[in-house]
């Protein structure tokens, strides 16, 4: 039965959102506002893991490129606020024009291939797009450059306090969320979960794959590019790092960790991800060997994430 | 005018002719049987059919208009569908939902993004009507990957006839199943005889003498014999090419 | 301008060979075990790395380069042994995130043991200095030795792959893998000494490359994504396809990186030119990639797709 799976991944999120929505009130008892802070970098790399889970999860395309669209979103913010254009929805209707432009165009020739080639042309695109913005000499090269203030909201500059815009980001993650839900359960949704499961039969009873694929691919390219927005907000600071090859593994890795396939795991693992680096931090400088210890482990022993430890632990129990 | 005519077709992979010169008419509403000895070439023809392969040489008409170059999914529309030998359902789907997406592969629009295509009563009542016919209707909410053998050639089979065909490809339907579940798969393809034309691979030659109107016997790539049940079974040349060896065996 | 063009093609050739180097091993790795290796261009730093540090110990450039080899060997089985071999029945993306994993910890322990500094290797003596090429071109001799190296192990390569017994299990594993399976080939030696060659192909060209670039944490990140870029162009499992892949992309880095301002200079005004050439000359890897694909998804030589 699928029905119940799905609703039970829905209170999932619920949850997790409520207890986003509790986290400032958590940091004000804690006295530790950089709760907050750290809060709506998580929030909008879970914007970012959930739109790759949408094709990774559900249209089985391994993108190893998909940092280049938080790479459009951060840009668009910098380059726009320098022409003197600051406002929030601009700066996401910008980023998500030439998003989908270059995912049509990339998305297109990277799905004549599949499997390792896939995975490969899209790891060399956005390292195209990384090149690109490292190039750009006006807007620091590859040191990057600083933001004068945050986008604004409506005229207003309400975004500069971290309580606003952590709560502002929240939402624009419960809209993408419930956008991507819908998607996952509709016609669109169950062709491209259909591929995954399975390109010959679907192919057999006559749908193009190429064209759904193309489609989620484009829409997932969008919404990370919103996430990139917030991000570059959120840090008041853009670079080429945002856009760097090891930006894409750590997506996919969030991806994975919660549980290809359950949009509210990508959530999950994202912020399994940064509060585990946030913590790692505080002991050692090599966090990321540590990282990259657990990473190796959880591949060889527990190949679905977060999900597949709960499901076996639970199985275990019952 | 034929439903589905094969006019010379030729594929080679390297030196080996797959498919030789092979020219067929299957005629409207009958059921066309293609039999022929382990890598006669059988499964490529269903793949060429179907649009999987596509010929070095020759043309293949369905309804009188050229389908050669068209897509496997394109040919689907045009009602040519098949089944997989290998049965190929999509296992993390229910029973049903891998018959309702077939039944929505011919209705309306998939480029919608919003509805609950769950709650679509349309799609669910037609394929509920399909897998009632192919003694699924009680294996609605299970998940096709969990099906016992026998259950997944009736899936097999419910997702061609959900997309609304008028000529099935089948390629051997009845692989690994038998006894009292062979005989009541048989039953189900002749109830639709008539109304469907089909092109049947199978190795079970009970069936396929129970259920063909006619039969070509394809022997390394090439056709050696067309004609009736009865024909084929007295025709010296299939004998000795094959029934022959079948009996020795 | 005749003298800088040939530079030009000179020094793309010499990133050429380096790069064939690395993409040999990729795509044989890739097209026989059919294993995606993020760590390979970590495998490139790590055998700087161990060049350097054998170099200083022994005083000798040579020695440090011999001693490095065995060591290479033996990273290789022993990674083949404790991860790799585990990842060839998963998926693409299994396989991604463990090497990903892999490059995070060889990063760090690199920098756990030599530092965040470059390290230099002190140019051999007996390759020191340069020759003259025409006119008042001269050319550093030990750029025309990797050249040369990189050349000679492409042949050794080319005459193993074409005319050893290991060499067709190679050729034959990269396109019909149950066969090799069905000949009764212990495959999973096969694999070993094919994941323990491009371990030591990779590590010899990070320790030749380490006397004219400084050996860093960052240097295998920059070859890595070429180093793929290489495998697509050339198709998976071709070594052929690797060195064409290899040469071409590397000259079109070189020659364009040098020569896209310059013809963009013909259209644009200066400025605009030099912003121009700058952003367009390291895109144009990718974009040739792009276009190779569009219109061969399987790669120049490739078999599969």
């Amino acid at each position: 039965m699928t029905a119940p799976r799905i609703h039970g991944r829905v209170v999932a999120a619920l949850m997790l959102f409520a207890g986003f929505a509790l986290l400032p009130l958590v940091a004000w008892l804690a006295d530790d506002p950089f709760l907050v802070v750290i809060g709506a970098r998580i929030l909008a790399y879970g914007i970012a893991a959930l739109a790759l889970d949408l094709i990774l999860g559900f249209g089985a395309m391994v993108s190893f490129g998909h940092a280049a669209y938080l790479g459009f979103g951060a840009y668009a913010v910098a380059i726009l606020s320098r022409f003197g254009i600051t406002d929030l929805g601009l700066h996401m209707a910008a980023a998500v024009v030439v998003s989908a432009g270059f995912a049509l165009i990339t998305g297109a020739i990277s799905l004549r291939t599949r499997g390792v080639y896939f995975i490969m042309i899209t790891l060399a695109f956005g390292q195209m797009v990384y090149f690109f913005f490292t190039s750009l000499s006006a807007f620091g090269g590859d040191d990057g450059t600083g933001l004068r203030q945050r986008s604004t909201l409506l005229g207003s500059s309400v975004l500069e306090h971290d309580l606003v815009f952590f709560y502002v980001t929240l939402a624009v993650l419960m809209a993408l969320f419930w956008l991507a839900h819908r998607i996952v359960g509709s016609r669109f949704g169950r062709v491209l979960t259909g591929i995954r499961e399975n390109p010959t039969r679907i192919e057999a009873i006559g749908f193009a794959p190429r064209r759904y694929q193309l489609t989620a691919f484009v829409i997932s390219g969008c919404m990370t590019a919103i996430a990139g927005v917030l991000l570059a907000n959120q840090a008041e600071f853009v670079s080429p790092a945002f856009i760097s090859w090891h930006r894409s593994g750590e997506l996919i890795f969030m991806v994975v960790l919660g549980g290809a396939g359950t949009l509210s795991g990508a959530i999950a693992g994202a912020v399994t991800m940064i509060v585990l680096e946030e913590w790692l931090e505080v002991f050692t400088e090599h966090w990321k060997l540590v990282f990259g210890i657990i990473l190796v482990l959880m591949v060889l022993y527990s190949p679905r994430g977060i999900t597949g430890i709960i499901e076996r632990l639970m199985r275990g129990r019952s | 005018m034929s439903r589905l005519t094969l006019h010379d077709l030729c594929l080679s992979f390297g030196a080996l002719k797959v498919t030789d010169h092979v020219s067929l008419a299957v005629e409207p509403g009958e059921i066309h049987a293609i039999i022929g000895p382990n890598g006669a070439g059988k499964t490529t023809l269903i793949a060429q059919l179907s649009g999987q392969l596509t010929p070095d040489s020759g043309r293949i008409e369905l309804d009188g208009s050229d389908i050669t170059h068209l897509s496997p999914p394109a040919r689907v529309h045009r009602g040519l569908a098949r089944s997989f030998q290998i049965t190929s359902v999509l296992p993390g789907f229910s029973v049903l939902e891998n018959v309702a997406l077939a039944v929505q592969a011919r209705s309306g629009s998939s480029f919608r993004f919003f509805g609950r295509v769950a709650e679509e009563q349309p799609l669910n009542d037609a394929a509920r009507a399909v897998l009632d016919a192919t003694d699924l209707g009680d294996r609605l909410h299970v998940l096709a990957g969990a099906l016992s053998h026998g259950e997944h050639r009736r899936l097999e089979l419910a997702i061609a006839l959900a997309t609304d065909p008028s000529v099935l490809l089948l390629d051997e339907p009845l692989a690994g199943i038998g006894g009292a579940e062979a005989e009541r798969f048989v039953e189900q393809l002749r109830a639709r005889k008539g109304q469907l034309t089909m092109v049947l691979i199978e190795h079970d030659m009970d069936a396929v003498f129970a259920l063909a109107d006619r039969v070509s016997v394809l022997v390394y790539g090439r056709i050696i014999a067309t004609g009736t049940p009865d024909q084929i079974r007295s025709d010296p040349a299939v004998r000795a090419a094959y029934l022959g060896q079948e009996e020795a065996s | 301008m005749t003298n800088l063009l040939v530079l030009q093609l000179l020094n793309g050739l010499q990133l050429g060979v380096l790069l064939f180097l690395i993409a040999a091993g990729l795509t044989l790795v890739f097209g026989i075990m059919d294993v995606v290796n993020l760590a390979h261009g970590v495998l490139y730093m790590v055998g700087g790395y161990l060049t350097a540090s054998f170099a200083a110990l022994t005083g000798s450039f040579w020695l440090g380069l011999g001693l490095m080899i065995p060591a290479a060997a033996l990273i290789g089985l022993v990674l083949e042994y404790v991860v790799i071999r585990r990842l060839y029945e998963r998926s693409h993306l299994d396989q991604v995130l463990a090497t990903f994993g892999l490059v995070m910890i060889a990063n760090e322990t690199v920098k756990i043991i030599w530092g965040t500094a470059p390290i230099g290797v002190p140019m051999p003596e007996l390759l020191d200095g340069s020759i003259p090429l025409m006119g008042p071109l001269k050319y550093p001799v030990y750029r025309l030795a990797i050249i040369a190296a990189g050349l000679a192990v492409a042949v050794g390569l080319y005459v193993m792959v074409n005319h050893t017994r290991l060499g067709m299990l190679l050729r034959a594993g990269a396109t019909h893998r149950n066969i090799v399976a069905a000949l009764g080939v212990p495959i999973g030696r096969l694999f070993a000494i094919v994941f323990m060659l491009g371990t030591v192909m990779a590590c010899f060209a990070g320790g030749i490359v380490a006397p004219i670039l400084s050996v860093d944490t960052g240097m295998g990140e920059s070859v890595l994504i070429l180093t793929f870029v290489v495998v697509v162009i050339g198709g998976i499992g071709s070594v052929k396809g690797a060195f064409f892949g290899a040469i071409l992309v590397a000259l079109v880095d070189t020659v364009g990186g040098v020569f896209g301002p310059i013809a963009m200079r013909a259209v644009l005004d200066p400025a605009a030119a030099g912003q121009a050439g700058r952003t367009l000359a390291p895109m144009l890897v990718y974009i040739l990639m792009a276009a190779i694909l569009f219109a061969r998804p399987q790669g120049l030589f490739g078999a599969r797709s």
